[in-house]
């Protein structure tokens, strides 16, 4: 097999593309990241691995604008991601002056869809390695979306979505646990399903809530302090009441 | 016959520009807004050839936009004055754009800034400024009027002035101007002189 991953043009005997399965595998590597789509809001999450003490963290932006109604989170190569982002940005802006109307959130994620597929069919290139989660809202109906693109430049539209580092349990949770939400109870099914795989606390996650009045908003790490005691509070409440059955049986 | 003209007074910036879109002897409308919204705290007065003014200004518009979701600030008055400048003087020997450009902003930490752009790339900074054949008696009015650190009431009394100029001396005078201001609360539309409404709608038969 070790013939076939060379080139990323060639597949190999039995239909594989092997540099799109080991960016996929540099994916599942990154940092945990999840998405959740309410009916107001749309929340993404990131787990934050310790950041250096030397460290200015604020440069350390994982989920990004890329337009004013539309934000982008993602899991693998973080160099990889800077080049995908701006590309990405200068065609939310390209849109708008060709057009005069601002993207949806399914244009632009075809568009980085696009772009993840060309470099797994040109010459000498490798793919792009990392998966991305892209949420917005249609900036005329409003209507929140949430997306998913992959290494091998597929996507989809998602209720909640993870990727990065135990996105399987991640999304195991999300399944058992989905329901229509919004506003706040949107923000802690994100932090829900986060804290499955990252240690809980503020300092370890990134959350940023984007609703249709008030665009992309990062909750700071106090915010995300006191929700992760609410749901450990509620946690503690719903175990507690499982140990004490009900007196009259 | 277009005018365009500014100033800068006690924290604000304003410019005027008049409203009529005109082609050879017809004007096609005469409440076409020149001055553009470039983000939240700039004014761009543009005058010029009508496709190239619409087509600079949003270019410019696009890219000052891009900078701020790239780098996580907005561009200051004086880099988006040098950056349309650079656009200019890039486009000149090719494919000049017949453009005449004020471009007014507010920087939090240096107030107000007024820039004169004009279409073979020339940039000054300026207290006041204008272009076309109304600047002959606008900047005469402002000239005679002008002293730093206007009021808001006494910057608009002068524009004022300036317009009943431009109104009664020029002979084929716009009818119509919008004025816009932009101070430390952003950028806006301040108001309308309208001399000729645009009717709307069909005649009563």
């Amino acid at each position: 097999m070790a013939r076939y991953d060379r080139a990323i043009t060639v597949f190999s005997p039995d239909g594989h593309l092997f540099q799109v399965e080991y960016a996929l595998e540099a994916v599942r590597k990154g940092n945990a990241a999840v998405g959740v789509r309410g009916t107001d809001t749309i929340v993404l999450g990131v787990e934050k691995k310790s950041t250096a003490k030397l460290q200015d963290s604020r440069t350390v932006r994982k989920i990004v604008n890329l337009d004013d109604h539309i934000a982008l989170a993602c899991a693998g190569l973080k160099a990889d991601a800077r080049v995908l982002i701006n590309r990405a940005r200068i065609e939310c802006q390209s849109h708008r002056l060709t057009v005069e109307d601002p993207v949806t959130v399914e244009y632009i994620t075809r568009y980085i869809a696009g772009l993840q597929q060309k470099y797994t069919q040109s010459g000498g290139v490798r793919p792009f390695g990392l998966s991305t989660l892209i949420v917005g809202f249609d900036p005329y109906t409003g209507v929140p979306s949430l997306y998913q693109t992959d290494p091998s430049g597929t996507f989809s539209a998602w209720k909640a979505n993870a990727t990065g580092r135990n996105s399987n349990s991640m999304r195991e949770f999300l399944e058992k646990n989905y329901k229509e939400t919004s506003g706040q109870e949107t923000v802690k099914l994100a932090i829900r399903a986060l804290l499955e795989v990252v240690e809980s606390g503020g300092k370890n996650i990134e959350i940023a809530v984007m609703t249709r009045e008030h665009g992309l908003r990062q909750l700071d790490e106090a915010e995300i302090d006191a929700i992760v005691a609410e749901i450990e509070a509620e946690k503690a409440a719903a175990e507690a009441a499982k140990k004490a059955p009900p007196k009259d049986t | 016959m277009e005018c365009v003209f500014g100033l800068v007074g006690d924290g604000f910036a304003l410019v005027v520009a008049d409203s009529s879109a005109v082609h050879s002897i017809l004007v096609h409308k005469s409440n076409e807004d020149k001055i553009m919204v470039l983000d939240s705290h700039k004014l761009l007065g543009a005058s010029g050839e009508g496709g190239d003014r619409a087509q600079f200004t949003e270019y410019i518009q696009k890219n000052v936009a891009l900078y701020q979701f790239r780098n996580g600030i907005p561009l200051t008055t004086a880099a988006a004055a040098n950056f349309t400048r650079g656009e200019l003087a890039t486009a000149l020997r090719k494919n000049p754009y017949a453009v005449n450009i004020l471009l007014a902003g507010y920087d939090k930490d240096i107030g107000p800034s007024l820039y004169y752009i004009d279409y073979i790339a020339s940039l000054h900074k300026i207290e006041k400024g204008a272009f076309g054949y109304g600047s002959y008696f606008s900047l005469a009015m402002m000239d005679r009027h002008y002293h730093s650190g206007m009021t808001v009431e006494e910057a608009v009394d002068l524009v004022d002035k300036c317009i009943m100029e431009i109104r009664s001396r020029l002979v084929v005078a716009p009818p119509n101007f919008v004025i816009k201001i932009v101070d430390k609360d952003g950028a806006r539309e301040y108001a309308w002189r309208e001399s000729i409404k645009d009717t709307t709608g069909a005649p009563t038969s």
